[in-house]
């Protein structure tokens, strides 16, 4: 195969990669309209496909979420309005930030309540550390040291 | 002092408190996400009937009784499971059982109800586009809802109903439904 050959072919490739996206591709009038488009399918999660948003999911589901995302960002739906319609279907799940509220302060704060108790833990270890480096020889040991440290000296 | 005898037993404290935890989350299925539409009122629709599309199949057919809605569509594995148990169901007429064809070929779901043994449904409404699963915040088939006389909906089975989940959950909750005032 010459060079021009392969040229060629990977051209062809990335070609067919862009037809078959647009596929599910939405026309938007608007870049803004386009960029909430994109940030807000961003933002809900694929139900089917949990630990995907819509934005990344093929799943059935998705897409026709997808092309509900657009209708109403073409008729001007708040952002506000548009979590509000996925959370009265689908509950706080499909909001990949999680409202705070009471169900949820554990989910929230908890992390930084394990820090605080890490915190307490690490600050009483350290100080234990302290007193531990504080205690006396007893003499026994002392004349030993000295002894040892003399011996060295002498080498 | 007492800090220092409990101090070997930290380790395991610890562990067995995660133990606790992680256990609990092992019995939780994360594919039930809890319908926000439990005890809220059903959401209206109107659409064609499965057999006789000119007639539509709408909210207010479920009107003053107590009845299970469906959701299921030819290309779901799992609907397969549900179907003979939902042919004895309503052989047995406890409770009018309603489909929601969801996402699916009309003759495709006319021909696999006639494959899979036959029509469990008094009459099913055919959500070609999907639409009216979205209001009914529909993610998985087979779903099935239980809706109260006054049109709200009570309970929500994600997954086949089976044995089980019915003589547990679902025949308990109907039979309380069915006395309550309409």
């Amino acid at each position: 195969m010459t060079t021009k050959q392969i040229f060629t072919g990977l051209l062809l490739m990335g070609w067919m990669v862009i037809a078959q996206a647009s596929i599910y591709a939405f026309d938007f009038d608007d870049p803004q309209k386009e960029a909430r488009f994109k940030r807000l399918s961003e933002e809900l999660r694929c139900l089917v496909c949990q630990n995907q948003t819509l934005a990344d999911s093929n799943a059935g589901l998705a897409m026709d979420l997808r092309k509900e995302l657009y209708k109403q960002i073409q008729s001007n739906a708040s952002d506000e309005e548009i979590k509000n319609f996925m959370v009265s279907r689908y509950g706080d799940f499909v909001l990949y930030n999680p409202p705070v509220k009471t169900s949820t302060y554990l989910l929230w704060f908890g992390p930084f309540i394990l820090v605080v108790i890490g915190l307490i833990i690490l600050l009483r270890m350290v100080r234990n550390i302290g007193k531990q480096t504080t205690q006396t020889l007893s003499a026994e040991d002392h004349q030993r040291v000295q002894q040892l440290l003399a011996e060295k000296k002498e080498d | 002092m007492t800090s220092s005898k409990l101090r070997p037993f930290i380790p395991l404290i610890i562990f067995v408190v995660m133990a606790i935890f992680l256990g609990i989350g092992l019995t939780l299925d994360p594919r039930e996400v809890p319908s926000p539409l439990i005890n809220k009122p059903s959401p209206a629709f109107s659409l064609p009937q499965l057999h006789t599309p000119d007639k539509t199949l709408s909210r207010a057919d479920f009107n003053g009784k107590v009845v299970l809605f469906n959701v299921w569509a030819s290309w779901c594995a799992a609907c397969r499971q549900e179907h003979g148990f939902l042919l004895e169901l309503s052989r047995q007429n406890i409770v009018p059982i309603y489909g929601l064809n969801y996402k699916d070929q009309r003759e495709d779901a006319k021909q696999w109800l006639i494959q899979y043994g036959g029509n469990p449904y008094v009459a099913s409404a055919h959500d070609l586009d999907g639409r009216v699963g979205i209001d009914w915040g529909v993610y998985g088939v087979p779903e099935t809802f239980v809706i109260d006389k006054k049109g709200t909906i009570r309970y929500k089975q994600i997954g086949p109903v089976n044995y089980q989940n019915w003589t547990q959950t679902i025949l308990p909750l109907i039979k309380q439904l069915q006395a309550e005032a309409s």
